[in-house]
């Protein structure tokens, strides 16, 4: 079986988020980059496909030649490959472009399972895992909590706000995995020392063959007219406990009223 | 190749951060618990195993990770930075558990013993120390072995010794006397009948680390255990006391930045008098303090590392860095503990479990008094 596992290359998550004014896409240079938090679990889940099926996973990554060493922290989990999607023309890509370079990436290597983390931490769109399944026509499992492979079909419990259905697709289809779906492990040294000589392939939109105007800026379907910095966290609302119950009471009302009971 | 003569490698780099986010993530959120309870944390000493923290020096045939001691002493550090306890069952488990059989045994040994300690699975200790003395090793060693056919017969007792008494130690090396001033290290499986161990001390700090007195009648090993050669002990220890130095340097250097941690976080949080306390000097000079010792102790931590690495002489340096980092990691839990008040004052708070865990710096892998003297002896006073 082989497996693809989509990485994306996020700012810091701890950290503010710049948005560079002239072109409105977040200030890469400014801010530290890690791997998305959420690629943990993905690629947790191709660690696991790869020790219970014997699957090769390989890390597929959209991003320019300064995104390696997240390409890199990828492989250090214990995955087999890289292919890397470096080309000028993917910046200001919105989430449909970045589908279609994922799709066509996809559809220039042999798979049968491809594994996403089901929203980046940065855009937050959740479209992407869908919009490639659509775009080459396999099956999509999205919101994944559990996921199983058993011959030639994927059975997944997708998350949704009351509970999880269970839901199946034959291969080859496309998943997105929720944080709920497993513990991921961390890097061991070993790992992070094999990832330095494990083979990462560098393709150009020309070699997957994206037709240059359907992505990037100019192929964005998405317009950003305006920006403004996330207003300052609102004070919150202190109950304070005299012992007689009514805090409790109080809490009680609360979460009624926000619907969290 | 790194800028500077001590400088990391990316991978070096991501270890670290790798493993302070275990320290963070999974070790700092039960420390509190396991020191209470004076608890030895298996289940984080397995997970720790299973990132390849026991074999981080030790080759890769033999189950390791092929790393340097730097690396090891990245790890120490941040462990070291959120539990002390946790920190040197690491220190202890390489440096001292398989170490001595890494660098000293023979080739059967290391594919016998080095694998499971290698990988975390199982814990090997030194047994060097005896209730005659610490110090003088070479005076107080009573512990016997005889030659009877092709076994040791040993005899004896040892105290102090970490990690020889969890429910996953193998294996202990155990310096005898062999014959007149000939002291021979013979590797004794836990397993041995005649080899008995000790409820654990009641330490001042260092709650969750184990610590055992050992002792030993008529225990009966194959003269094959013998680690190296017969008649060198001494020698063994001492360069394996060497190499330990420079790791609980380490040790010393993490707990001081935790100190820094922690006190940058309370005095921007605890107010009094209608502003932070960060925002006196007193107590903003004290952490100033703090982070001059925590980088210079860093700096001789390295420096010793990458002279070892180097091949160049670096006893001399691995003094210098335990006797420096240690009276500064003692400093530092002083300091951090008074400005957290009445906090630092419990175990409840890092810095509370600090000022427990810093005074064995001061003592074990050789006392102040003993770097003083061997860094004057280096200089031929």
């Amino acid at each position: 079986m082989k497996v693809i596992v989509p990485v994306k290359r996020v700012p810091d998550t701890a950290g503010d988020k710049p948005i560079d004014p002239n072109d409105r896409t977040v200030d890469r240079d400014s801010v530290e980059s890690v791997l998305c938090p959420v690629n943990e679990f993905s690629i947790e889940e191709g660690v696991r496909l790869k020790e219970k099926h014997g699957a090769e996973v390989t890390v597929l990554l959209v991003g320019p030649d300064s995104a390696q060493p997240i390409v890199r922290k990828a492989l250090s989990y214990g995955l087999d490959a890289a292919v890397q999607v470096s080309d000028e023309g993917i910046a200001g890509s919105d989430a449909l472009g970045t589908a279609r370079v994922i799709a066509k990436a996809l559809e220039s290597m042999e798979w049968d399972l491809v594994v996403f983390g089901n929203q980046s931490a940065d855009a937050r769109t959740c479209l992407v895992p869908a919009a490639v399944a659509e775009l080459l026509g396999v099956p999509s499992l999205t919101f994944a909590r559990y996921l199983e492979v058993d011959g030639d079909k994927a059975i997944a419990h997708r998350e949704h706000e009351e509970g999880w259905d269970v839901v199946e697709a034959p291969l080859p289809a496309v998943v997105s995995v929720v944080e709920a779906i497993n513990d991921p492990r961390y890097p061991s040294f070993k790992g992070i020392m094999a990832a330095k000589s494990k083979p990462l392939t560098v393709k150009s939109l020309a070699d997957i063959g994206v037709d240059p105007a359907s992505v990037g800026a100019g192929g964005a379907a998405a317009t950003m007219y305006a920006f403004e910095p996330r207003p300052p966290k609102a004070a919150g609302t202190v109950v304070e406990d005299d012992g007689s119950g009514a805090a409790a009471e109080q809490l009680a009302d609360w979460m009624t009223e926000k619907k969290f009971v | 190749m790194p800028s500077s003569p001590y400088g990391l490698s990316p991978e070096q780099e991501e270890f670290r951060k790798v493993v302070a986010a275990f320290a963070d993530e999974v070790v700092a959120p039960a420390a509190d618990e396991f020191n209470a309870e004076g608890r030895f944390p298996l289940e984080i000493v397995q997970q720790m195993g299973e990132i390849g923290l026991f074999g981080i020096p030790f080759e890769e045939r033999h189950g390791g990770m092929g790393g340097d001691y730097l690396t090891l002493c990245l790890a120490i550090e941040e462990l070291g930075r959120v539990d002390q306890s946790v920190g040197i069952t690491l220190e202890a488990g390489v440096g001292l558990g398989a170490a001595p059989i890494a660098e000293f045994g023979t080739e059967e040994q290391k594919e016998r013993w080095l694998p499971e300690l290698a990988s975390g699975q199982k814990l090997g200790g030194f047994g060097l120390t005896e209730p005659g003395g610490g110090t003088d090793v070479f005076g107080a060693t009573r512990t016997r072995a005889v030659l009877d056919g092709d076994e040791w017969v040993i005899d004896g007792g040892k105290q102090f010794i970490t990690n020889a008494g969890t429910e996953i130690t193998s294996l202990v090396t155990v310096t005898a006397m062999t014959g007149p001033a000939e002291m021979t290290a013979i590797i004794v499986p836990t397993d041995t009948p005649g080899f008995s161990v000790a409820p654990p001390y009641r330490k001042v700090g260092w709650h969750a680390s184990d610590t055992r007195e050992l002792s030993f009648e008529g225990v009966r090993v194959p003269v094959s255990n013998t680690l190296g050669e017969r008649g060198a002990g001494f020698r063994q220890f001492l360069k394996t006391l060497d190499d330990g130095r420079i790791a609980i340097s380490a040790l010393a250097v993490g707990l001081i930045q935790g100190c820094i941690d922690e006190c940058v976080r309370y005095a921007g949080e605890r107010e009094a008098f209608g502003r932070p306390i960060g925002a006196n000097q007193a107590v903003a000079f004290k952490i100033a303090d703090l982070e001059v010792a925590a980088q210079t102790a860093r700096q001789m931590t390295y420096y010793a590392c990458w002279r070892k690495q180097q091949g160049l002489p670096y006893k001399r340096e691995a003094s210098i860095a335990k006797l420096y980092s240690s009276e500064q990691a003692v400093t530092a839990a002083r300091q951090a503990t008074q400005i957290f008040g009445g906090m630092g004052f419990t175990t409840e708070t890092r810095v509370g479990r600090f000022y427990q865990d810093c005074k064995i710096l001061e003592i074990g892998e050789g006392t102040s008094e003993v770097q003083r003297l061997l860094i004057a002896r280096e200089l031929g006073v």
